[in-house]
């Protein structure tokens, strides 16, 4: 059976929604802000508490935007070789990850 | 109205009144990372004086002395160079001098304080007294491109040494004529260079290599001998694990004959023979070091961690080369700085919001002060070292 091509874009945007709400709903409040933390701390002695960048590039929505958000998550998970960029694997979960991910993209509430 | 009276003339008395004389030389700044200010600290009564707000982005700042020990020079993040008035407790400049920076130094005359920067790529010069910009030097290399620039330190003679993490190279300013900086380059050093350190005695600058086991030393007494090679291939076959915090080696460990660094992307200090810069063992130790610091005796080296180990520290013994104590003083153990005569160790706990003050013998808890996310710690007696 061929499915009607909006029938599809319908299917991925639901698909991408309910991915997306599973993400948080897989990361506790409490986690969310460990990874907050961990965001600012960690990550920003490279790429700035702001997120402006440093040694690592700048980590705002505007730099990121375009970007293929499964490039961005393996990212994370497995680092960059060939830059400091480290892989992630390991200390954070690849729920962790997404949910990270998606609030890069949005912009992250406390980064002043 | 009596009473507001009286409220007025104790504002009049208080604001005649002469603050008591005072010196410096026992005071320090630590950097609240995620606040943007820097309280004044006084290490004799071991106590905070004052709060100075108002830095910026602190999340990878850096302090040096003016000669005197009045002015701290504190370099931020987002490019913000401050002058801050150790007895006043206030700001006295400050210029934002480019858009994103790591760390500076300040000249052996004490009149210039150069700044290193990654946006746009290179060093910038200020007068110490006026933060007035006295020299541009871009980090140009390959085709018009621009490095970022690491691992800035001051050595004699009013040179400053840098890195260049992009390019690779290694580059002497002498800035004895501030306004016309003359520049020695040193190409094809090694992969990313990414920090550095000059020896006390001003004579070598060692540039740490983050793309290859080794470190880039150039022998600033002969410079016609150009960059050398140590520690090459000290992790030979081995895979190095990830580095989730990168090393320092400002306020590097020496003692008698050795030297001692923090190994990137291992759980080891190496030892390096100060005679001929070979190397002559490891220390394993609980994580991966971030700062490796001798006690100013030489006699003890403390060392701290990257993430996920950075709870603990642990400290050397130089005789014996054995880990003589394993403390855990609380989260996020950023930053140790040592009293100027090493009886006092000062620990950043940074996810405690606490400053822990250990006694550097008997190595008992002395003390701590409320701090709001600690990182560096930086006392007035390194305006008179060289390479801080």
């Amino acid at each position: 059976m061929r499915r009607h091509p909006l029938m599809l874009l319908l299917t991925a945007v639901l698909s991408l929604a309910a991915a997306t709400t599973q993400a948080s709903a897989e990361v506790s409040t409490e986690r969310q802000r460990e990874l907050l933390h961990l965001l600012r701390h960690d990550c920003g002695s490279c790429h700035g508490m702001t997120l402006k960048g440093g040694l690592g590039p700048t980590l705002l929505p505007q730099a990121l935007a375009g970007k293929p958000t499964e490039t961005l998550e393996a990212t994370v998970l497995y680092g960059r070789a060939g830059t400091p960029m480290p892989p992630w694997r390991g200390l954070l979960t690849e729920e962790e990850v997404a949910w990270l991910v998606a609030l890069l993209m949005k912009g992250v509430p406390d980064a002043p | 109205m009596r009473r507001s009276l009286l409220a007025i003339c104790v504002l009049l008395l208080a604001g005649c009144a002469t603050p008591a004389l005072r010196g410096t030389g026992d005071l320090g700044l630590i950097i609240e990372r995620a606040d943007g200010s820097v309280l004044i600290v006084e290490s004799t009564h071991r106590k905070m004086l004052a709060r100075v707000e108002g830095l910026g982005d602190l999340s990878h700042a850096s302090v040096v002395y003016s000669r005197d020990e009045r002015y701290a020079y504190v370099f931020g993040r987002d490019g913000a160079l401050t002058k801050v008035d150790m007895l006043r407790h206030s700001i006295a400049k400050r210029v934002m001098q480019s858009g994103n920076s790591i760390g500076g130094a300040i000249s052996q005359d004490g009149r210039l304080v150069a700044v290193a920067n990654y946006e746009p790529g290179g060093v910038k010069v200020f007068a110490a007294d006026t933060l007035e910009l006295l020299a541009d030097i871009p980090a140009s290399y390959g085709d018009g491109k621009y490095s970022k620039v690491v691992g800035l330190e001051d050595t004699t003679d009013n040179r400053f040494a840098f890195s260049l993490y992009d390019a690779g190279e290694i580059w002497v300013a002498d800035l004895r004529d501030a306004r016309n900086p003359v520049i020695e380059k040193y190409r094809g050093i090694g992969r990313q260079p990414y920090d550095a350190l000059v020896s006390m005695d001003g004579r070598h600058y060692i540039a740490g290599l983050f793309g290859e086991d080794g470190l880039a030393l150039l022998d600033l007494w002969r410079p016609e001998r150009g960059v050398q090679r140590i520690l090459d291939n000290y992790g030979r076959g081995e895979q190095p694990l990830p580095v989730y915090k990168m090393p320092h080696l400002e306020g590097w460990a020496l003692s008698e004959e050795h030297a001692y660094l923090p190994a990137i992307g291992r759980h080891e200090v190496l030892i390096v023979d100060r005679r001929n810069w070979q190397e002559a063992g490891r220390i394993a130790v609980h994580g991966q070091p971030v700062f490796a610091m001798a006690r100013p005796d030489g006699r003890q080296l403390w060392v701290n961690f990257a993430h996920p180990h950075n709870d603990t520290v642990q400290v050397i013994d130089t005789v014996t080369h054995k880990v003589i104590a394993t403390l855990r003083p609380g989260k996020a153990v950023l930053h140790m700085e040592f009293t100027p005569r090493g009886e006092q160790i000062w620990l950043s706990a940074r996810d405690d919001n606490r400053v822990d003050i250990y006694d550097t013998r008997t190595l008992q808890h002395l003390g701590s002060l409320p701090v709001r996310s600690p990182s560096g710690i930086f006392f007035t007696a390194r305006a008179h070292r060289i390479g801080l």
